[in-house]
């Protein structure tokens, strides 16, 4: 069995690995500074579609073929799909896998999806429920936009604080077949609520989760940022990831250069004029199946916590004046 | 100072870039004044061809609505409203920005709950209180009309 550590951190008995991952990113993110990361690059935003919703589906599923054919795998292989994205009612995943009669786990953490359903595909590996589990996430810059925004062309300015969400699918599959990569631990954010009101600001309203769930996991396990050779948030962006070195640095971990965030790894914020960094399930999806993930199996980084951040607030709850409430969920992923 | 929930806004203000406010309020002027100067033309214009005042104030706005609408189409209006910000919101072509464009968004949808519905989800509002600020408008004129 699983052990727990602390009050947040399960560290996993059993070697839980990470058989294998994919990912497909739009035309803007191939054109950032990780465009040779990503598996697939895909030009139409439409995805060959008629809409944006199915572009994204089609999108998920991409992203899990491509995994499933890295890992050698099929999708009958499968004995659960953990996946979750930003539409409502979490449609591009339940979408994606209603031809593939495979046990399914519909989840919204908004931006901490990537995290939140690895956490679940691992833990149902470890109890038993499955052999290989697969955790997917996706965001779409255009069906993101329509639903949380304004309509794409329409011409509004945008603040230095807002961030540009990430056209990206991303899946990793976890079984307990032997690789070079493990999920070692995971940690389980709480809700934290700091008050901030402006959607353009959503680095601000996530980081105070970030560094309460990554002070929880140093405190449950014993360890500090020197132990890791890197610690990445999900989308915290430029505002968000300041404050979030602040923040740790002031309960005592100094983050110095072991800590990046996937916001700010995904674009040039500077030429891509894409103010303070990427956002969106897809942000970190792609940043840790496409960035991270290789240079584990390749043992140029061998200890990596990864942490998705998601700002949990809807069009609804900011119109009525809401504060906007995040959650950050932690992995510890260990390379050989 | 420790960062906690209390001192949060006051702390994230700090650290939050500002707008840069002088820059675009410059660019602002340029572009809403340049839509004036091309609606000034366009009515200089149909004056030389010899159309009367009446005419002239509903052609000029056709004719930039048309525009706005047309530069919406063909994703230019976004672009140039993201350096402008008001100096392209404000003008008429604006409105016809702000309308066309959730036309365009929501036609998957269908006509009638899409574009039908979603047309003037950012326009409607600005209807709703232009109409409403004319209604206020007109009652004062009427009174200082009475009373001087």
């Amino acid at each position: 069995m699983a052990k727990k550590v602390g009050d947040r951190t399960l560290e996993f008995s059993e070697r839980i690995n990470v058989i294998s991952y994919g990912n497909v990113v739009g035309k803007f993110e191939g054109e950032g500074p990780l465009k040779s990361c990503f598996d697939i690059i895909v030009n139409d935003e439409y995805f060959g579609e008629k809409t944006y919703e199915k572009a994204e589906t089609k999108m998920q599923q991409t992203a899990l073929n491509s995994a499933l054919q890295k890992g050698l795998l099929k999708i009958s292989d499968l004995n659960l799909i953990a996946s979750g994205d930003l539409l409502n009612q979490c449609i591009s995943s339940s979408y994606s896998v209603r031809d593939n009669d495979v046990p399914f786990i519909g989840l919204y953490g908004a931006c901490s999806t990537m995290a939140l359903s690895v956490i679940v595909a691992s833990m149902s590996v470890e109890c038993g429920y499955s052999q290989y589990a697969a955790g997917v996430t996706s965001s779409h810059f255009c069906s993101a936009e329509r639903q949380f925004r304004q309509p794409l062309e329409y011409g509004g300015q945008r603040t230095p604080s807002a961030q540009r969400t990430v056209t990206a699918s991303a899946a990793l599959i976890v079984g307990k077949k032997k690789t070079n990569i493990t999920v070692k631990r995971i940690a389980i954010g709480s809700v934290i609520d700091f008050l901030v009101t402006d959607a353009n600001n959503m680095g601000a309203a996530m980081a105070p989760a970030a560094v309460d769930t990554v002070v929880h996991y140093f405190n449950d396990t014993g360890t500090k940022p020197q132990d890791y050779d890197m610690i990445l948030s999900g989308d915290l962006g430029a505002v968000g990831a300041s404050i979030f070195r602040d923040m740790a640095a002031e309960k005592g971990y100094d983050m110095q250069n072991i800590y990046n965030d996937c916001g700010l790894m995904i674009f040039d914020n500077k030429k891509q004029d894409t103010h303070a960094g990427g956002s969106g399930c897809g942000c970190s999806g792609a940043v840790l199946t496409g960035y991270v993930l290789p240079r584990l199996a390749s043992g140029e980084l061998k200890n990596v916590l990864f942490m998705s951040t998601g700002a949990l607030m809807s069009t609804t709850a900011s119109q009525q004046g809401e504060s906007i409430p995040a959650v950050a969920h932690l992995i510890n992923f260990t390379g050989e | 100072m420790s960062i906690n929930k209390s001192n949060y806004d006051e702390y994230v203000k700090k650290k939050t870039p500002n707008s840069p406010i002088l820059k675009n309020c410059i660019k602002a002027f340029f572009v809403g004044g340049a839509i004036c100067v091309i609606g000034q033309a366009i009515t200089d214009l149909c004056i030389m061809l010899g159309a009367g005042m009446t005419e002239v104030k509903i052609i000029t706005p056709i004719i930039l609505i048309f525009l706005g609408s047309l530069l919406t189409g063909l994703g230019v209006y976004d672009k140039l409203g993201k350096h402008a910000g008001g100096g392209s919101i404000i003008p008429i072509t604006g409105f016809a920005n702000s309308i066309v464009s959730s036309a365009m968004e929501f036609k998957k949808e269908g006509y009638v709950m899409g574009v039908g519905a979603k047309m003037f989800t950012i326009a409607g509002p600005v209807i709703v209180y232009g109409v409403v600020a004319s209604m206020i408008y007109g009652f004062i004129y009427w009174i200082v009309n009475i009373v001087f």
